[in-house]
């Protein structure tokens, strides 16, 4: 027994009060009733939300920096570390003029996630060099499609911190230091 | 036969070894193999005159030949100094050596960019497997580093000046396989450059070869140039009938697209050595052959397990046999086709097509754009001529 808290069954034959019937029933609507007045365990989800743990790894996010440039370079690391082999991206070149987008002279012109076969190990966050890539403290929204779990470039891309500052400080969450 | 020569027994990190007299230390060192050959980052057996720059190679004789058995007083470059009868040279044995090493990775490091991420040689670069085997963590430089614009010399070949270690093996790459040289280092000290007389091109059937020889990314294919990290490319041995030179090559594909062309490397990095002859690959099969049906493909490239350029490459995989088509009597209904979805690897875009970088335009509707080749563009405003 690998708990140590199984019991035995009684196999003895009722006793007279036990074959009463009534008072069992009584007995367990009462423990029924007991539960009205407990905690309970569940919450009323859209409304409310569990609040997670601070390593709660979620849905991926593409971090901008200060100036709101995407930090991606299109390294390959987390493609490379994913062990479900979620991730795939194609690098491109960043041209005169497009300074204010990208922050290097490489960046990722497509960057994808199949949310279906992310198992959220948190490597690519580990693997990045670049601070480029973080697990959020939401999950993968539900969809009635399977194509709508492929996340393109824009679907992970954080909120622009200077264009909407308000929408890029609910996506940085609780993470110290606004990372 | 003529009279047998006299081989010198030599031992290094006390494995004794006969090679033939005037062999250096590194090549002795390379004839035992494994891990006692120490690093070397600008000596090619396959140039004359290179070695001796980097320091990298550096080992401790700890008794000169039979004759002298005293020792070196300092540490010495192993690919410059030849073996002597009963020499006993100390190499990963050599507390000495080991810290040694370590500084000259802190000293070619010291105006690295380490911009591994961006840098097209990042898993096949000598110096980031050098700094990862023998360097340091962290570095106590604390200065701006030396940076360089980066230049286009032709239209194959870009040039990262901010990443050179001046190992000089480029320029033994044009003086010896090329009629002409046109560039070499300019300057002194903390500002040489390895740079062309005003960007002149260099346009030589061999001159794609000093991108194989570079140790790190400061000279890159342009043709390659951020279309694909090396490790999710597949290498493929390959050759074609070539009229300038051997033909045999490595062909990085994606799918059935050749994103590179590469001359075949030894365990050393160097180029292979077909017959005794070093099998360099002219600039045609380097830069223009980039079709699948240009090539006689021979095999997978073999790859050494520790490299991330082995990553995902399943060798020798027996996949299960696919039972559902059997027993349904029909092929199972996929849900969702990737291909359908994705926007990575989109058939109209072809990288292999294009003769440089991808840029934004290429995967938005242009798929010929390619990004801006500052040289060119310099030379255009100064009315000197294109570099084609």
């Amino acid at each position: 027994m690998l708990t140590q808290r199984g019991k035995l069954v009684d196999r003895k034959p009722l006793s007279a009060w036990e074959n009463l019937y009534l008072p069992g029933i009584i007995k367990g609507m009462f423990i029924t009733l007991s539960h009205f007045f407990k905690k309970k365990a569940t919450i009323k989800f859209p409304e409310e939300k569990r609040t997670f743990s601070k390593v709660f790894r979620g849905v991926q996010i593409l971090n901008r920096d200060e100036e709101g440039r995407e930090r991606c370079t299109a390294c390959g690391l987390c493609a490379v570390a994913c062990p479900a082999e979620a991730i795939t991206m194609e690098g491109a070149e960043r041209q005169p003029g497009e300074e204010h987008l990208y922050r290097e002279e490489k960046y990722a012109a497509k960057y994808e996630i199949n949310m279906l076969r992310c198992i959220f190990c948190g490597y690519c966050e580990e693997a990045c060099p670049k601070d480029a890539i973080y697990l959020s403290q939401t999950f993968a929204q539900a969809n009635y499609h399977r194509k709508g779990f492929i996340y393109k470039k824009e679907d992970l891309l954080i909120p622009n911190p200077k264009e909407d500052p308000e929408a890029y400080q609910r996506a940085v969450g609780e993470r110290a230091g606004g990372k | 036969m003529a009279e047998e020569k006299k081989l010198f027994k030599v031992t290094i990190d006390n494995i004794t070894i006969d090679v033939a007299p005037g062999t250096s230390i590194l090549n002795a060192a390379r004839q035992i193999g494994g891990e006692v050959t120490p690093p070397a980052m600008c000596y090619y057996s396959k140039l004359q005159g290179s070695g001796g720059k980097c320091r990298t190679c550096l080992v401790e004789v700890a008794a000169g030949s039979t004759a002298d058995p005293r020792p070196m007083p300092k540490l010495v470059a192993s690919c410059r100094t030849n073996v002597m009868d009963g020499m006993v040279v100390k190499n990963i044995t050599s507390e000495r050596v080991l810290d040694a090493r370590a500084g000259v990775v802190e000293l070619l490091l010291i105006n690295h960019p380490l911009d591994c991420p961006i840098c097209d040689q990042a898993g096949e670069c000598h110096l980031q497997d050098l700094s990862y085997e023998h360097g340091r963590e962290g570095t106590r430089y604390e200065f701006t580093r030396r940076t360089f614009e980066k230049e286009d010399i032709g239209p194959y070949i870009q040039l990262h000046m901010t990443r050179c270690i001046l190992c000089y093996r480029c320029t033994y790459v044009a003086d010896q396989l090329t009629d002409t040289r046109v560039h070499g280092i300019l300057d002194r000290g903390d500002h040489a450059e390895i740079s062309t007389y005003i960007s002149k091109a260099i346009a030589n059937d061999f001159s794609g070869n000093m991108i194989d020889v570079c140790p790190v990314g400061a000279l890159t294919d342009r043709t390659f140039r951020f279309k694909n990290r090396v490790w999710f490319t597949k290498p493929v041995d390959a050759h074609r009938d070539c009229p300038t030179c051997c033909g045999k090559v490595t062909i990085w594909n994606r799918g059935d697209e050749v994103l590179r062309v590469t001359a075949r490397k030894d365990q050393w990095g160097e180029v292979q050595s077909y017959d005794g002859k070093p099998g360099w690959i002219c600039n045609t099969c380097r830069f223009d052959k980039k079709n699948l049906s240009d090539w006689v493909i021979e095999g997978p490239m073999e790859v050494n397990r520790h490299s991330v350029i082995s990553a995902n490459h399943y060798v020798g995989a027996v996949k299960p046999q696919e039972t559902i088509t059997e027993v349904m009597g029909r092929p199972p209904k996929l849900l969702m086709d990737i291909h359908k979805i994705s926007d990575v690897n989109k058939p109209e875009v072809d990288l292999s097509a294009i003769p440089g970088p991808p840029t934004s335009e290429t995967y938005e509707g242009n798929p010929r754009a390619i990004g801006h080749n500052p040289t060119d563009e310099k030379a255009n405003e100064q009315g000197i001529g294109t570099t084609k």
